[in-house]
């Protein structure tokens, strides 16, 4: 809600996006965040708000299928975008997360699925990157990483 | 056994306070906020509201409006909920304002200002106070504690070196990913409207009491439910109380619900921190080592309030000396007013702030001696029979000398450390290094502490044979749900689908205590085993327990013959046999059992930058039994992690007495790029009287990281650090 402390709204805009996969039209104040929009707004507070300044990536989203940190982004850029949530990551394959204890306190751990799921679909990035270099965005204050680490290894097959 | 809320974390479906619709007890809510302290110390002279807002239409809750005293009911209950017209602390809840419309809320807080006659603030807890700077008795302070064994001077006239040093800590952010957040609402009663709090939370009672205490109202009119909580580390031990305390003001004052969720800038601003710290070292050794004499000094600094400075300082003196056994021991601590945000709980309890200063210390001994640190360690080292600086005999079988070696070997040590040594030989600007630490937690309250709590634990027995696990120890993603579950499906020899933990609702559970000193599994764990008993012989024939289906029927044929009843079986805390402690003299077991650790670190330190890096990191640790593998593994993990951010990276900033850094940006907790695989070990044996077996993990792995990743670099570089955040900053003018 930082993003609007400082005045009155001055008028809105209306735009559409899409998201997870459906149609959205709706009404927005120039200065809402994405994060915002989709907690209040929209009803999807899966994507959680960690510290609002795109440090920690618990709000982790994909505009267009690139990861962003919805708490950065004003909602009016999504414009003719496709917008994803931790809502449209499939339940059925997130076991081996489970298994490896990728999840603790949670607070983060939407935004983490969401990065891990990327690079699942993005896999070519492991050719240059680690993954630990690659989870780096998502900060984590319970599991250390390794559960992470480990699940995410898991999720993908194959070894890292 | 897995999690049992691990998918719904996963899939972003747990429902923490903020991610809640404004329905059901919340409809029609307000959103709260603090007005805060603009400077660290002096009398409010003038409180105004900005002009530009209707303020007939914002609630506002003065000093004035608090029904009881105007005091957080903790230890000393000095500190005020709202500064009665006087500020001791930068960011001190001055005022609290609420409205539904949750921006302009904001825009309104940011108007108000508090004017304040600034009087000389206290800020450096290393400093003599001038008389001006006095706030509290003749010397600020807000506790002093000793620990006395042998005559330090007997063992001093023997040295054949004395050794002298000094540590330094820093404070510590806890950065729980979700922010401090609590709702309130008020009910009907059957004597009288009920104030409810709900909100994220680790000591449900805790809230209780100070809800009690400065509404003036008895358990009956006051109910405490937590809510999924985002992560703890004790930053949700004690300060919870106080945004449940403001959040219940504004709602009795507004008659409709209230919820407060801080940003994290708020968050980092004005709740606890670790206690910084300083402790002096002055060891009297023999030529192997030997240590003959210790006499160690702590100050911690408290801030501005004495909240829970007195234990965690107790909790420190206790674990200064280490896991060493020594004739002559004299511990003297105290713990400092400073006009800063007052210090709490944080993961460790004073535990690793002195720990890092003697396991850096042992290895200055060796330096001093031209011995091996692991000698000087094994010279020391406690055994079964010994005794500690409050001269508990240690037992429990667990032999720590077999444990380092056990340790040393899983970390390759011998090997990381002779190619560390060629390694550096050739390298232009990189050096390599190897440290150890050595350590122990005690697990549980200290002292009688246990006893004084009387924790008690209810299992139910519900109409359909399962059963319910009733207890205030809370779920924060440490893993209670699940280790509960376990403890009480094995204890009762059901399938783990018919047993359930309620959630902590203090119309509903008893008083388990706090979840707090590693203390959830052993103690609280082995309350459950008991109650469930105490279930099975309810239902029972001649008073012989039920098991399984046997018991599962019983329960069935108890509610057919009992209707519309309840039933349940309830366990008190008992100490184990022969745990005595003199707590005026700190003399005696000064915990039931400890857990022990060993913690070994591979370090990378560029010449150049001066920034260190940690290649490998071993953690062997002995907890007891391991009831679930993936969590206990995951709590050593992540408290290493936190470790080593404190050791090296997270440094908290101060100007004129307040958190300067207080964003995520500038305040560095390590990224999965940052640190190493932690590789953890354990040394399982069996503490009978734990649940399960189990003694505590949850602070353990925050005691040797620092100091052995310390350790390390003086090994890679020759360097002597002795203080942290051991930051390129501090670390650059050690490098010559």
């Amino acid at each position: 809600m930082q993003t609007t402390a400082s005045n009155p709204a001055a008028s809105t805009l209306q735009i559409a996006f899409s998201l997870n996969g459906q149609a959205i039209d709706i009404a927005v104040d120039p200065r809402e965040r994405l994060l915002d929009t989709l907690r209040y707004r929209l009803n999807l507070p899966g994507t959680k708000e960690g510290c609002g300044e795109g440090e920690c990536g618990a709000c982790t989203v994909t505009i267009d299928d690139l990861p962003a940190n919805s708490c950065l982004v004003p909602t009016f850029q999504v414009r003719g975008c496709s917008v994803r949530t931790i809502e449209s990551v499939p339940k059925a394959e997130l076991g081996p997360m489970l298994a490896a204890g990728a999840t603790q306190c949670g607070a983060c751990t939407p935004g983490v699925v969401m990065t891990a799921h990327w690079i699942k679909q993005h896999s070519q990035v492991l050719e240059s990157q680690t993954l630990r270099a690659l989870m780096a965005g998502n900060l984590c204050r319970c599991t250390g990483y390794d559960g992470i680490i480990d699940g995410v290894r898991r999720w993908i097959g194959g070894p890292q | 056994m897995q999690r049992l809320e691990g998918l719904s974390k996963l899939t972003g479906a747990e429902r923490y306070l903020d991610d809640e619709p404004l329905e059901g007890p919340l409809k029609g809510c307000l959103w709260g906020m603090t007005v805060r302290s603009p400077v660290s110390r002096g009398k409010i002279t003038r409180i105004t509201y900005g002009a530009g807002f209707d303020w007939s239409q914002f609630v506002v809750v003065e000093p004035s409006d608090i029904p009881g005293p105007n005091e957080t009911y903790l230890i000393e209950n000095d500190q005020p909920v709202l500064a009665p017209g006087y500020v001791r602390h930068m960011h001190e809840a001055v005022v609290l304002i609420a409205h539904q419309d949750r921006n302009l809320l904001r825009r309104a807080v940011a108007s108000v200002r508090v004017d304040v006659a600034p009087e000389p603030p206290a800020l450096d807890f290393r400093l003599t106070p001038r008389p001006d700077q006095i706030q509290r008795g003749s010397d600020n302070l807000l506790k002093k504690l000793q620990i006395r064994k042998g005559n330090i001077e007997r063992g001093f006239a023997q040295a054949h070196k004395i050794v002298e040093g000094e540590y330094e800590t820093g404070a510590q952010e806890h950065v729980y990913i979700e922010p401090n957040a609590m709702s309130a609402w008020i009910e009907d009663g059957p004597t009288g409207d009920v104030v409810v709090v709900r909100g994220s939370m680790q000591c449900p009672y805790y809230v209780l009491n100070a809800l009690k205490h400065a509404l003036k109202r008895d358990e009956s009119r006051v109910r405490v439910i937590q809510s999924p909580t985002g992560g703890g580390f004790g930053g949700k031990e004690d300060y919870p109380s106080t945004i449940a305390l403001h959040c219940a003001l504004l709602t009795l004052k507004a008659r409709r619900p209230v919820k407060i969720v801080y940003d994290r800038s708020e968050d980092m601003a004005a709740t606890t921190k670790r206690h910084p710290s300083l402790v002096r070292h002055r060891t009297a050794v023999d030529q192997n080592g030997k240590m003959l004499a210790q006499h160690i000094e702590v100050i911690l600094d408290g801030g501005a309030y004495v909240t829970l400075s007195p234990v965690v300082l107790s909790r420190g003196i206790i674990h200064a000396a280490g896991p060493y056994t020594c004739e002559n021991v004299l511990i003297e601590g105290k713990a400092v007013l400073t006009n800063s945000v007052p210090y709490g709980a944080f993961r460790g309890f004073g535990a690793p702030q002195t720990i890092f200063a003697v396991e850096r210390h042992m290895d200055r001994i060796a330096a001093a001696l031209n011995l091996d640190p692991l000698q000087v360690r094994r010279v020391n080292l406690l055994k079964d029979g010994d005794t500690t600086s409050t001269q508990q005999v240690i037992k429990g079988g667990t032999d720590r000398h077999a444990l380092l070696d056990q340790t040393l070997h899983i970390a390759n040590y011998d090997a990381h450390k002779r190619e560390a040594e060629k390694f550096n030989r050739t390298h232009p600007y990189l050096r390599r290094g190897v440290g150890v630490a050595t350590v122990l937690h005690g697990a549980g309250f200290t002292g009688n502490g246990e006893v004084y709590l009387n924790s008690k634990v209810d299992v139910a027995g519900r109409p359909d044979g399962s059963l319910e696990v009733l207890a205030a120890s809370t779920e924060m993603g440490q893993g209670t749900n699940t280790v509960f579950t376990k403890i009480a499906a094995d204890a009762a020899g059901y399938d783990i689908a018919d047993v359930f933990v309620g959630t902590p609702d203090t119309f509903r559970v008893p008083n388990s205590g706090p979840t707090v000193a590693s203390r959830t599994v052993m103690v609280v764990g082995k309350l459950v085993e008991r109650a469930i008993d105490e279930l099975a012989r309810q239902v029972g024939q001649n008073g012989s327990p039920l098991r399984g289906p046997a018991l599962k029927s019983a329960i069935q044929a108890w509610h057919r013959a009992n209707p519309e009843s309840e039933l349940k079986g309830r366990a008190t805390y008992q100490p184990p046999p022969d745990v005595k402690f003199d707590d005026k003299n700190y003399i005696g077991d000064a915990y039931a059992t400890f857990a022990w650790g060993v913690c070994v670190a591979a370090v990378e330190v560029d010449l150049r930058t001066a920034a260190v890096r940690v290649l490998d990191f071993v953690a062997a640790q002995d907890i007891g039994k391991v009831i679930n593998p993936v969590l206990a593994t995951g709590q050593v993990q992540g408290g290493v992690v936190q470790a080593i951010g404190w050791a090296l990276t997270e440094e908290m900033k101060f100007k004129d007495g307040g958190m300067h850094n207080n964003t995520l940006t500038n305040y560095i907790i390590p990224t999965s790029d940052d640190v190493p695989s932690i590789r953890v070990h354990f040394h399982e044996n069996p503490y009978p009287h734990g649940g399960g077996g189990a003694k505590g993990v949850g602070e353990l792995p925050m005691d040797g990281p620092a100091p052995a990743i310390l350790n390390a670099v003086a090994h890679a570089t020759g360097a002597d650090p002795r203080a942290i955040p051991l930051t390129p900053e501090r670390l650059l003018p050690l490098l010559r």
